[in-house]
């Protein structure tokens, strides 16, 4: 079976564009082969700084035939139905059709369609080109003389040239014949941009990967990745460092580079004085090194790991000589910044925020802080916070912000707040507080247990949310520009993870004055649903929970789903979730019939059956109970209870009819089918919870 | 190059970077430009590169820039920042296929050997605010350390590049200091002389960057910026209107002398904004102001001679 082998070089792709480059040309080019009938076996793409490259093998030679029957117009038809025919299936007269008998409707004709598959090395001529044109990057540019005209070819960076082959293993395969934006398809390629930059000729994939290694290109991403971490681990080792894994940099270092040379270079050990997490950031996010700790402090070592891109004729002496200059720059600034931030005290930044617009329509960011500061203190006593530490916290929260060493790398944001907080004396909550307030802000974050962390936490996130929602800016669809969902996921973690009580709408009314509480609640039971979606729990008893009267308390809220969702697992639940539905059904029914709802208390002295006797007694054991354990917020007792009240209502089901002739006792029946509602509401509202 | 003396080699005097540079881009068949005489803050600005740009003619021009960042200012005391430097600009269009090597081959008429320094094309996506125009291309890298932008022309003063120009802009102080091996600009071997001949960049710029430093920082006539601004973006306004050549609008014949008005505002701008006298929602509008300018002067440029009319 033939299989086909593209590669498209051009100049440098960004890095951070290659893996999902190299996955969509993997993904157009066999579905479309596929949609051509062209099924494959399998197929693997690659991408380099230069170029994406993509095999598929085991393809056919050629497209199945294809035939197919098209019924006609009855024998006899109008002359206009047998042209539209004869148009439509291609067949020069009604002698080419053949005529089906139908005794009952009349015989009609059928054409014979026979579609004899073409040579795939055909179809993938047309595919590729489309392809190409269509290529889903997400920035492409026009360059060149042909960029004078309209229409031009658009693609990431300049494309250079195209190899397409196809053809079997044991004879040399055929290109495939197709031009694009001036560039004709062929087997020609080129190595290292330095090191191999003369054009060879390729005929598959293995002799095109081999001669790729040749001429100082490793093609596979993960193969670069792999002999760079292992390089760099071995490097470090020998020289008694420890490798400080990233695996964001691993990969976009990977995507820099064809050939990876892994060199390690130092810097003056007076740079150590900086915060280890500066340096990193210098390091890495300017220069794109990694760094290596020393093992036995566990802190960074003076040295940084490179990964160069060619074998330098002097072994690469000038090369990390080079990056060690650049990054001892580097370092002088950071130093500078970081000295001359500590000569400032963090509250001596303060009036700086009053003429700082946080947000048009919600003010400065001085303001933003006092209204923080203002709520933090009211929350510190529900977390058991000192509320002075808590308010000094607030306060300098966001006062790093305005130091040059944030302003060069805001990802250490709050980090630097806290080593300049103790650096001024600051108590250890305070300082830990500035930088866990901005806390958790992802999935994988963690989440903040000092309680003066804690109270900043909650209180700059609600900030953040109500105020939002008093000028009614709520996330849509995928915009969410200030990360609303971010902080509603971090107030519902934060409260779970440290078990808080904390009554929302309350704690909302003392953030904003005018803004929707209830609107703002259910976005949290929307937060709390996707949150429970993740963890493969069943969201839908949110809604059940929510559904009741002051449900506030994310954590009350978060204990009631997850001992429903128990009990909702056992036959009793399953049963009385069932039982609870019919009742629920029934008095729809018939409310609607009757116009009326079934409210009150139902009179014992109507009652009948034994059932229905045993059924009201139930109902009122069980709401009791579980009344009890729900004041004593024990979930799993409440549930217990619920429990005892299945068979009573399995009972009444079975043998009595609701709809009973006399009026006066079906009405009273109705009734009882409204308690167990109201009983189950003791809970959740049932009638919320999916089957 | 060994024919060089050695006052004027790369590695040894920067004015000898600069011409090496020069001699290099003639020899490919640029039109070497001297400095456009007007404040600006990047050699983008200069008309043979923003105007030439744009419409269709070919355009093969090479030129110094000095570049004034009056917030970059730091009174001489900072290694590596100036208010004041220079940017060696290539404009090519149509961007020819070769672009890259032509100018990792100008790189090593300066000094630079591919076989013993990691160059690297580091994505960096350019856009300009002020002046309406975006490219793609990278930054250059040397052993880490950015030596020049790369950007393929895809929009300027709001107009679609057809075709494409191919832009390089070398930052020549941090060139010459790589290949000079020096940590402080100010060190720099400015005329590649030694002993009592020699004149190093701090003799030649250090008073100009202390004095401007106060000037962009502590004393510039922010009322008179402030008029400047709103004088030149009038004028600019009252040229481009003039300039037409009858109402329908398809030729213009003063082009030119409004975009110059357009650089003054942008540099006044860029004064105000070192003053700190702009605020962030003012800062913005500002923006806009000045790139409603350069609109409007790549719309006039096009109706010109040498925009293709």
């Amino acid at each position: 079976m033939p299989d086909l082998l593209l590669e498209l070089f051009s100049e440098e792709i960004p890095a951070r564009m290659q893996a999902k480059a190299a996955d969509d040309l993997r993904k157009m080019v066999t579905d479309k082969l596929v949609a051509e009938g062209l099924v494959y076996d399998g197929a693997k793409s690659f991408a380099t700084p230069r170029r994406l490259a993509l095999t598929v093998h085991g393809l056919p030679a050629r497209q199945p035939d294809l035939k197919d029957e098209r019924k006609g117009p009855k024998v006899g038809a109008p002359d206009a139905a047998v042209q539209g025919f004869l148009k439509a299936t291609g067949l020069k007269s009604l002698d080419e059709a053949t005529i089906q008998k139908d005794p009952k409707k009349g015989d009609f004709y059928v054409a014979l369609i026979e579609k004899a598959g073409r040579p795939a090395i055909d179809v993938i001529a047309e595919i590729i080109p489309v392809i190409i044109r269509t290529f889903p990057w997400p920035k492409a540019m026009r360059w060149g003389e042909l960029s004078a005209k309209p229409g031009a070819l658009q693609w990431v960076r300049p494309l250079h040239s195209v190899v397409a082959t196809f053809g079997m293993e044991t004879e040399d395969p055929d290109v495939v014949a197709f031009d694009v934006a001036g560039i004709t398809a062929g087997q020609v390629t080129r190595g290292h941009r330095f090191m191999a930059p003369a054009a060879f000729s390729v005929r598959r994939f293995e002799d095109y990967e081999a001669k790729l290694f040749d001429a100082k290109v490793v093609l596979d991403p993960q193969r670069r990745k792999d002999i760079i971490l292992a390089d760099a681990k071995e490097l470090a080792f020998a020289q008694g460092f420890e490798l400080v894994e990233d695996q964001g940099l691993l990969d976009e270092v990977s995507g820099l580079v064809e050939w990876p040379v892994v060199l390690m270079g130092s810097f003056d050990e007076a740079f150590l004085s900086i915060p280890g997490e500066v340096i990193r950031a210098t390091i890495r996010n300017n220069q794109k090194c990694f760094v290596v700790n020393d093992p036995k402090t566990g802190k960074l070592a003076n040295r940084f790991i490179l990964v160069a891109n060619i074998e330098a004729s002097d072994g690469g002496k000038a090369i990390v000589a080079g990056n060690e200059r650049v990054i001892r720059a580097r370092l002088s600034d950071a130093k500078f910044f970081y000295e001359t931030d500590l000569k400032t005290k963090l509250e001596d930044r303060l009036p700086k925020f009053e003429h700082i617009v946080f947000h048009e329509k919600l003010g400065t960011q001085a303001e933003r802080i006092a209204r923080i500061e203002r709520l933090a203190a009211e929350i510190a006593p529900l977390v058991g916070a000192d509320v002075e530490k808590t308010k000094r916290a607030a306060k300098l929260a966001k006062t790093d912000l305005l130091t040059e060493v944030v302003g060069e790398f805001p990802e250490v944001q709050g980090l630097m707040g806290k080593y300049y907080a103790l650096a001024q004396g600051e108590d250890q909550s305070v300082a830990g507080a500035i930088e866990d307030h901005y806390k958790p802000q992802g999935p994988n974050d963690r989440v903040p247990s000092d309680p003066v962390a804690i109270a900043v936490a909650l209180a700059d996130k609600i900030d953040i949310l109500t105020g939002f929602w008093s000028i009614d800016e709520k996330p849509t669809g995928s915009k969410d520009p200030f990360a609303l969902r971010r902080a509603a996921l971090g107030v519902i973690r934060l409260v779970a993870d440290n078990t808080i009580r904390l009554p929302l709408l309350t704690t909302f009314a003392k953030a904003a004055k005018s803004h929707d509480g209830k609107d703002l609640l259910s976005f949290f039971a929307d937060r709390l649903k996707v949150q429970l979606r993740e963890q493969g729990a069943r969201h839908d008893l949110v809604d059940a929970v929510f559904a009741l009267e002051g449900q506030d308390d994310l954590l009350m809220i978060v204990r009631r789903v997850e001992a429903l969702g128990k009990f909702l697992e056992t036959d009793d639940g399953k049963n009385l979730l069932a039982g609870t539905k019919r009742a629920s059904n029934i008095l729809a029914i018939e409310e609607k019939k009757d116009k009326r709802t079934f409210d009150g208390a139902p009179d014992a002295s109507l009652f009948v059956a034994d059932e229905e006797k045993q059924l009201a007694r139930a109902i009122i054991d069980t709401k009791r109970e579980a009344g009890d354990a729900v004041a004593k917020e024990d979930f799993a007792n409440a549930m217990t209870a619920m429990a005892k009240l299945r068979p009573a209502v399995d009972a009444f089901f079975d043998k009595v009819k609701v709809n009973d002739d006399d009026a006066k006792v079906r009405e009273n029946r109705l009734k009882l089918l409204n308690e167990i509602r109201a009983a189950t509401r003791a809970v959740a509202d049932f009638s919320k919870i999916q089957d | 190059m060994d024919s060089m003396p050695s006052h004027m080699r790369p590695e040894r005097s920067f004015q000898g970077l600069i011409l090496t540079l020069q001699r290099y881009w003639a020899d490919y068949g640029c039109v070497i430009l001297q400095p456009y005489d007007m404040e600006v803050g990047a050699g983008t600005f200069h008309p043979a590169t923003t105007l030439r740009a744009l419409g269709p003619k070919c355009w093969n021009a090479a030129y110094v820039q000095p570049s004034r960042r009056p917030k970059d200012g730091r009174y001489g005391e900072n290694p590596n920042r100036l208010q004041h430097y220079y940017q060696f600009q290539v404009i090519l269009k149509p961007s020819p296929p070769d672009i890259q090597d032509l100018y990792l081959k100008s790189l090593a008429a300066i000094g630079i050997d591919s076989e013993l320094h990691d160059i690297r094309f580091v994505e960096d996506d350019w856009e300009s605010p002020t002046l309406g125009a975006w490219g793609l291309g990278w930054e250059c890298w040397c052993d880490g350390m950015e030596v020049s932008q790369f950007t393929y022309f895809q929009q300027v003063a709001g107009v679609e590049c057809a075709p494409v120009a191919g832009e390089l802009t070398y930052g020549l102080e941090r060139l010459a200091m790589y290949v000079q091996g020096v940590e402080n600009v100010y060190d720099l071997n400015f005329n590649g002389r030694d002993g009592d001949q020699k004149v190093t960049y701090g003799d030649v710029f250090l008073q100009a960057e202390q004095e401007y430093s106060r000037h962009n920082f502590e004393h510039a006539d922010t009322a008179m910026l402030f008029e400047q601004f709103k004088m030149a973006e009038g004028a600019c306004r009252k040229y481009l209107e003039a300039g037409w050549d009858g109402d329908k609008k398809e030729r213009h014949l003063m082009a030119l002398p409004a975009y110059d008005q357009c650089i003054k505002a942008s540099h006044v701008f860029n004064l105000l904004d070192a003053r700190g006298v702009i605020s962030v929602t003012e800062r913005q509008s500002y923006i806009l102001r000045v790139r409603e300018l350069a609109k409007a002067c790549g719309d006039a440029w096009v109706h010109t001679e040498a925009g293709g009319v």
